[in-house]
């Protein structure tokens, strides 16, 4: 338990020492992705050689005394890639590190130092990247929340201190009174990262004014937006970073309690932040008089249950306090009448991160990096068929050309740029005409998107934008709290020709149908989620109108994706008669007689796609 | 009865959280971990000791996805359909296995309480597209075909019942 100021810089300086005598670093990245990919498996492999060759290790920080430091780090953000693992001192990045790597990595890089290319990363040209810096992934981007993920324990307390951690929430503690620590978050202009961009520190200045106590600090880490997963790295790669932003903030606004609302499908971010809020309650940096001061704070989670809306601010309180997860008409602003109906800091997990750097480095710092009106930086994940998928941060301002084609290594399989879904279901989607639109909350307004939380689907030729907008639709229909009839009534009639489009059963009058459902809804819904659920539609309208008429008009899908408009049939040439589509085939659509072609009833089939993967002569053709 | 509800299991969830009424949501999650599902009987012993009407308990279980009144199967896949998996073709996956396990539109269990097929909205893990989880371990990279596998899988790995 630490007990003064100086108490708390000793054990910082001791960390910093331990890290610095810590030779040889095996970090293996333990992020959702390359979880899914077998990282723990690498992990205890790599425990069990360094074991077995008696070669020192040292899991625990400090406590293991020196060693290879064998370290589960955050997301190292090539997901795709994994399992990832670095070694320090060299920086060398291996990809695709399975269990029967670990010896040569082992054996070759820890013991002599030596580098093996065959695990390096490859980039477009075959290029051999030993290390990250040389990777053009991460050339442009420019790392400042996302500086320790990847790079120390993601469970390690101890680890964080010694990269300078608690040293901002140490600042607005002792240097600095409240007034001071809101000021400096005003200057930056720092923005939410949550996806409205709100400006930060005014939000805090209001709370701050308020009579009414005990005040709240709430954390906003439902991340639903489907294809977003930044705060999710942050909260399993960093959680200290954003705590300390929590903390920094109730130091602020002179809160006392600070609530996490993480996603039901993050257990890995529950565990972890569990983990790092027990560390700091073991540390004396959460709970009452901190650091011997008279500020107490503390922190609990709160688990979502499934519910997009609960990303919602007003929907959000009201789900920490045991209700159903309804927006609320405002004003009253959740800075006035929040949680449990007292003045409420509500932002995201990005925002608080980007706290602890602010203080840190300071608002003119920070206010160098981005552009005038939307400073810092801003986490992305790129997803869908593009190269390099996974997690970046790029300064704001950045053009969307150069995150899809220099950050982002361009499409997968050299297919043809279609467009990028930016903002998830409240979103919009950009083409090529957007190419130097630079990616700011300002001019992606005026563009008709929104940064939203920062996800980037990027969608080739191969990808239908009318089947797009239905997913998204049938997302937000099916997300629809029910509280006001035009997102509960209007997404649902919305996606009822949606639905009737993408199935080649489309009407003349539908397009314009769509166009004054989308106006209604937008100008009537009671909250954020309802008032942008049209947004995907009218933009995919917009930008890809030929591809509704295809469907409507020519009953025809030109991206050859919609599975209603497609058609199986037996080449009667190929086909065997081997009677074994017949017999796999779960709708008993095919008939025939054996040794003769067969053939595939139109009306029964289902087109499950069974039998194409199941005949042997490939007899089974797909047309649309 | 075999699989008669042991309400001494919701009483220790219930003072864990003290019986706070703001707590309700994070016992019906403990309630519905150890049970797959919500249980009926529980309705009534939550009510009387956190002092919220049934109803209002009742229309929290209905109004969260995450929470079921029906029982889950022993076996759950979820096949994420994100925009990300989304792109990359996750509903043919879906289809594979909602058309293997024979499973009827709007039934997500199969009869013999074995396999549950959902759908979720996003894991996170959208690097690895698509996506899909069996009892909670993530398949990336996945495709139809690897789908059948999985499920064949895991019905041959299991030992009969009444071994």
């Amino acid at each position: 338990m630490l007990k003064s100021r100086q108490e708390l810089k000793d054990l910082r300086e001791k960390c910093r020492k331990a890290a610095k005598d810590e030779v040889r670093k095996i970090l293996v990245c333990s992020g959702t992705g390359c979880v899914a990919s077998g990282a723990q498996e690498v992990y205890d492999s790599f425990r069990e050689i360094l074991e077995r060759l008696a070669i020192p290790v040292s899991l625990r920080f400090i406590e293991d005394g020196h060693g290879v430091g064998l370290k589960k780090s955050g997301c190292q953000a090539l997901c795709e890639k994994g399992v990832l693992v670095r070694v320090e001192p060299e920086g060398y990045l291996y990809t695709k590190v399975k269990p029967s790597d670990c010896e040569t990595i082992v054996t070759e890089t820890i013991e002599q130092g030596r580098h093996v290319e065959g695990l390096a990363y490859k980039d477009h040209d075959g290029r051999v990247c030993k290390t990250t810096g040389e990777i053009p992934f991460f050339k442009k981007q420019t790392r400042l929340v996302l500086e320790n993920c990847g790079n120390i324990d993601a469970e390690s307390f101890l680890e964080y201190l010694s990269a300078g951690g608690y040293s901002s929430f140490e600042k607005a503690l002792y240097d600095m009174n409240s007034q001071q620590v809101i000021q400096e978050i005003a200057d930056s202009k720092l923005r939410g990262r949550g996806g409205g961009g709100f400006p930060t520190g005014y939000k805090w200045q209001q709370v701050y004014r308020q009579k009414l106590f005990p005040k709240y600090i709430v954390c906003n880490g439902d991340e639903g937006d489907p294809g977003a997963f930044m705060d999710c790295s942050i909260m399993e790669g960093d959680p200290h970073r954003m705590l300390e932003g929590m903390l920094i903030a109730g130091r602020a606004v002179g809160a006392s309690a600070g609530y996490i609302y993480v996603r039901a499908e993050y257990p890995l971010a529950v565990r972890r932040l569990k983990k790092a809020i027990a560390d700091l309650e073991k540390y004396g940096l959460a709970g009452e008089n901190i650091l011997g001061t008279d500020f107490s704070f503390k922190f609990k989670i709160n688990r979502g249950a499934g519910a997009f809306v609960c990303g919602e601010g007003s929907a959000l309180t009201a789900s920490i306090e045991g209700k159903r997860g309804f927006p609320r008409v405002k004003p009253p602003r959740t800075v006035e009448h929040g949680l449990f109906d007292k003045p409420t800091v509500l932002n995201n997990v990005e925002t608080f991160a980007n706290v602890t750097v602010i203080i840190d480095k300071g608002a003119d710092f920070y206010k160098k990096i981005g552009t005038e009106s939307s400073p810092g930086t801003k986490a992305f994940s790129i997803t869908g068929n593009i190269e390099n998928t996974g997690l970046i941060e790029v300064p704001l301002g950045m053009t969307l050309k150069e995150v899809i084609f220099d950050v982002g290594g361009g499409m997968k399989g050299g297919k043809k740029f279609k467009a990028v879904q930016i903002g998830g279901p409240s979103g919009a989607c950009l083409t090529e005409e957007h190419f130097d639109l630079p990616l700011d909350f300002d001019s992606l307004a005026k563009a008709g998107a929104m940064i939203g939380s920062g996800g980037l689907v990027v969608a080739d030729e191969d990808t239908c934008m009318v089947e797009l907008a239905r997913f998204f639709m049938n997302f937000t229909q099916r997300e629809s709290c029910g509280k006001c009839i035009p997102c509960r009534e209007g997404t649902k009639r919305m996606l009822l020709i949606l639905e009737r489009v993408v199935s080649g059963n489309g009407r003349s009058s539908d397009i314009e149908n769509l166009m004054d459902l989308a106006q209604t809804i937008k100008d009537t819904a009671l909250c954020g989620l309802g008032k942008t659920a049209p947004s995907p539609v009218l933009s995919t309208i917009k930008n890809f109108r030929d591809e509704y008429m295809a469907h409507i008009v020519d009953k025809q899908c030109p991206a050859r994706s919609c599975e209603k408009l497609k058609k199986f049939y037996i080449e009667p040439e190929l086909c065997k008669g081997c009677v074994k589509c017949a017999k796999l085939c779960p709708a008993s659509a095919i008939s025939g007689k054996a040794k003769e072609a067969f053939s595939i009833n139109p009306e029964i089939c289902t087109r499950c796609g069974i039998c194409v993967s199941g005949c042997k002569y490939a007899a089974i053709k797909e047309a649309w | 009865m075999e699989n008669a509800i042991d309400l001494d299991f919701t009483r220790n969830v219930i003072d864990e959280f003290n019986g706070a009424p703001s707590a309700i949501i994070a016992m019906l999650q403990e309630i519905q971990e150890k049970y797959r599902y919500l249980p009926k009987e529980i309705f009534p012993v939550l009510s009387r000791t956190t002092g919220l009407s049934e109803a209002r308990i009742y229309s929290l279980a209905t109004f969260y996805e995450n929470f079921s009144l029906e029982p889950k199967g022993r076996n759950i896949i979820k096949v994420c359909d994100g925009t990300a998996c989304h792109v990359r073709k996750s509903l043919p996956i879906l289809e594979r296995l909602r058309a293997e396990l024979r499973l009827p539109q709007g039934v997500v269990t199969t009869g013999d309480l074995e396999f549950t097929v959902e759908v979720v909205a996003c894991l996170g893990a959208c690097g690895l597209s698509p996506v899909l989880t069996l009892n909670g371990k993530a398949y990336p990279a996945m495709t139809p075909d690897k789908a059948s596998n999985l499920l064949r899988s895991v019905k041959e790995s299991e030992v009969p019942r009444d071994a």
